[in-house]
C-alpha cells in the first residue's frame, strides 16, 4: 500500500508544486504506516524518476504513452484512474495548481469518488478528517470525508517541500494504461509564448499596484524599480478594473497566487481578494500614505509616504 | 449556438468575512449576494457568443430558492433563460451538485436541444471544490478544459486558451464541449434599464433534485490564525528609501554593481 503522488511537469520539467505534493503526501503516508509513491506521466517523464526518488518515492510508477506527449486534462486523468485501478493506493495525492486539481478532478469523476481540493492538513482514521481553504484562503474549513480510497491536492504554498536525498536512484515500475481515444480530445494542440524570463509566479520580488496608482502611466515608477530589481509588476483587482493592466498583472483571489522573497505592495489597501494571492510571500513591505490600510497592518515592513515619492528614491539609490 | 453557464449564489464579501456563531456558514447579515468574478465573465462570454453565433443562452445555479436573484441578475444582461434546482441547503456537496446539474441539464437538453457548449467558473468563490464542472462534463461525456481566458469559435471547434506563467496553451475542444474560465477572459458588462426590467418578467424554471449525496462533509468554518507580529515601519517618505535598500541587500535583491 501506499500514497500515490500525480507528478506535476510540463514536457518533462517538474513544476515546485510537485515537490510540495510529495511533502504532503509524506505526512499521510507516515499517519498510514505506507511509503509513498509516485506516478509519472508522458514521453518526456522518464528522466524525473530519480529526482521523485530523491523526493521520497519508494516506487516510481510511469506511465508512456505515445497519446501522452503532452498534457490532457482527460488523458491525464484516466491515466490515473486506471493506474488506481492497477495499484490500489491508500490515497491519491496532488498539488492544488491548475493541474492538479483539474487532474484529481477528472480521476475522482472516473472513479466516482469524492475529491477534497486544497487541504492544509489530514488526520487519518476511519472517517478522514482534513482542514481546507475556502474563499481563496480567507477561510478554512475543518471537512470530514468518507471514501474508499481519499483523492486530496494540497493547497499551493501551504507546505514547504521536504529535503531531497542526494543520489537517489528510482525503482522504476513500467505501467501500461489503455486510454479511450475519447480521452485524447482535451490535449494541448499549441503553446503562445507571450514572455521569456521571470514571471509573476516565478519573480523574486514582485512590485505591486492599487488603485493608490491612480493611472496606467503612474506604473513607471514601478516598472522602473523592477528593471532595477529583476523583478515584475502585478496589480490589484482595482486596476485591472480600471484597464490601467491587462487581468494576467493580477494578483489575487481570482488571479496569479505569488510566493516571491518580497512582495513591495504600493497603494495597494488590501482588500482580501488580494491578500489572499500575495500572503504567500515570504516579506511583505506595504508602501502607502494611510499607515492603517490593511495591507500596512498585515505587512512585514511598511513606509508611510506617497509611492511617487517612495519608489524613485528607492530606484535611484546606489 | 446554445450555451449554458452554471453559476453559484454566494454572500458578497467585504474587507472582512464572519463566520456564524455555529460555525456553519459566512455571516450574511449585512453583506449582499453575488456570485464568482470568473462566473459573472462566463455570463458575459455566453451573451457575447449568442450575439455573434446566434442561438440561446441560459442559466443554471443549484441553491435555495433566494438563488432566483442570481438568475435574474443574468437575464439583466441579456441571459435568454434560467433554470434554478431548488434546494433546502447551499451546503450540497460537489459529488451532489454534480449529479444534481448533469440531471438538470439533461432535461433542459431533451426538451429544448442539446447545448452546444456549457461554461463553469474555474472554481466557486466560496467552496473551492475545483470539481463540479469537470463532474458534469464527464458525466455527459463531454471534453472539459478548466482555467480557460480566451476563446474561439471555428466551425465545430471550440478553441481554448489557458494562461500560463509565460503565455497561453491552447486546447481545440469537438462541440458540443464544456470549458471552465477565469476573470479577465471578458469584461462583464452592467445590466441596462432595459435589461433589469426584462430580467423581472424573466420566467424562472424551477426544478427539484433527489441527488444521492457525496462523500465529502463539512464540519465548521474557522479564521486562519492571522499574523501576530507588529508592522516593522521603516520611516516615513522617499527618506525612508534607504532602509528599504538596507531591507533589499538583506534579503539578496539588490543588485550587484549597484550597492555602495
Amino acid at each position: 500500500m501506499s500514497v500515490l503522488v500525480v507528478v506535476e511537469h510540463d514536457r518533462g520539467q517538474m513544476a515546485d508544486a510537485s515537490l510540495e505534493a510529495f511533502a504532503f503526501a509524506a505526512g499521510i503516508a507516515e499517519q498510514l504506516g505506507v511509503t509513498v509513491d509516485a506516478l509519472l506521466i508522458g514521453a518526456d517523464a522518464a528522466s524525473l524518476a530519480d529526482t521523485c526518488a530523491a523526493h521520497g518515492a519508494a516506487t516510481v510508477h510511469y506511465v508512456e504513452d505515445a497519446a501522452l506527449a503532452d498534457y490532457g486534462p482527460d488523458a491525464y486523468g484516466s491515466t490515473v484512474a486506471a493506474a488506481v485501478g492497477a495499484l490500489s493506493p491508500s490515497a491519491l495525492v496532488a498539488s492544488g495548481s491548475d493541474r492538479g486539481n483539474e487532474v484529481l478532478a477528472y480521476a475522482a469523476a472516473e472513479l466516482d469518488l469524492p475529491f477534497v481540493a486544497n487541504c492544509l492538513e489530514v488526520k487519518t482514521a476511519d472517517d478522514w478528517e482534513m482542514t481546507r481553504v475556502q474563499w481563496g484562503g480567507s477561510l478554512n474549513e475543518d471537512a470530514r470525508l468518507t471514501s474508499s480510497m481519499p483523492i486530496l491536492s494540497s493547497a499551493p504554498h501551504s507546505i514547504a517541500p521536504g529535503d531531497s536525498t542526494v543520489g537517489a536512484v528510482a525503482t522504476v515500475n513500467t505501467l501500461d494504461v489503455a486510454l479511450p481515444e475519447s480521452a485524447t480530445a482535451t490535449m494541448i494542440q499549441d503553446r503562445i509564448v507571450l514572455s521569456e524570463g521571470v514571471t509573476l509566479a516565478t519573480a523574486p520580488v514582485v512590485i505591486g499596484g492599487g488603485r493608490g496608482v491612480g493611472s496606467a502611466e503612474g506604473f513607471d515608477v514601478l516598472e522602473a524599480l523592477a528593471a532595477k530589481l529583476g523583478g515584475v509588476v502585478g496589480c490589484s483587482r482595482a486596476v485591472t478594473n480600471n484597464g490601467w493592466r491587462p487581468h494576467s498583472d493580477q494578483v489575487g483571489q481570482t488571479g496569479t497566487r505569488i510566493a516571491p522573497q518580497l512582495y513591495i505592495a504600493c497603494g495597494i489597501s488590501g482588500a482580501i481578494q488580494h491578500w489572499v494571492g500575495a500572503k504567500a510571500a515570504k516579506k511583505i513591505l506595504a508602501i502607502n500614505t494611510d499607515p492603517a490600510a490593511n495591507m500596512v497592518v498585515k505587512a512585514d515592513y511598511a513606509i508611510i509616504g506617497d509611492l511617487f515619492e517612495v519608489l524613485p528614491a528607492i530606484t535611484d539609490a546606489t | 449556438m446554445r450555451v449554458l453557464v452554471c453559476v453559484k449564489r454566494v454572500p458578497a464579501p467585504g474587507a472582512k468575512i464572519n463566520i456564524t456563531e455555529d460555525g456553519q456558514s459566512v455571516d450574511a447579515t449585512n453583506l449582499g449576494h453575488t456570485m464568482s468574478p470568473h462566473e459573472e465573465c462566463a455570463l458575459e462570454l455566453a451573451v457575447q457568443l449568442v450575439e455573434t453565433h446566434g442561438g440561446e443562452s441560459h442559466v443554471l445555479t443549484l441553491g435555495t430558492s433566494e438563488a432566483d436573484e442570481q438568475c435574474r441578475w443574468a437575464a439583466s444582461i441579456g441571459i435568454n433563460k434560467a433554470t434554478l434546482v431548488d434546494v433546502d441547503s447551499m451546503d450540497w456537496d460537489p459529488q451532489r451538485t454534480a449529479r444534481a446539474l448533469t440531471d438538470s441539464i439533461r432535461s433542459i437538453e431533451e426538451a429544448a436541444g442539446a447545448f452546444d457548449v456549457i461554461i463553469f467558473g474555474n472554481e466557486s468563490a466560496d467552496t473551492g471544490g475545483f470539481q463540479v464542472g469537470i463532474r458534469v462534463s464527464r458525466a455527459l461525456g463531454r471534453p472539459m478544459v478548466n482555467a480557460i481566458k480566451g476563446v474561439e469559435i471555428a466551425g465545430d471547434v471550440l478553441e481554448a486558451r489557458r494562461e500560463t506563467d509565460n503565455g497561453f496553451e491552447v486546447y481545440k475542444l469537438p462541440m458540443p464541449c464544456a470549458i471552465g474560465v477565469k476573470e479577465g477572459i471578458t469584461w462583464p458588462r452592467y445590466p441596462t434599464m432595459r435589461g433589469r426590467l426584462a430580467s423581472k418578467k424573466l420566467a424562472v424554471d424551477s426544478v427539484s433534485s433527489d441527488a444521492a449525496p457525496g462523500g465529502q462533509m463539512k464540519v465548521r468554518l474557522n479564521r486562519p490564525e492571522e499574523k501576530v507580529s507588529e508592522t516593522v515601519v521603516l520611516g516615513e517618505g522617499p527618506e525612508a528609501a534607504a532602509k528599504a535598500v538596507d531591507l533589499l541587500k538583506e534579503l539578496g535583491l539588490w543588485p550587484e554593481g549597484a550597492s555602495s
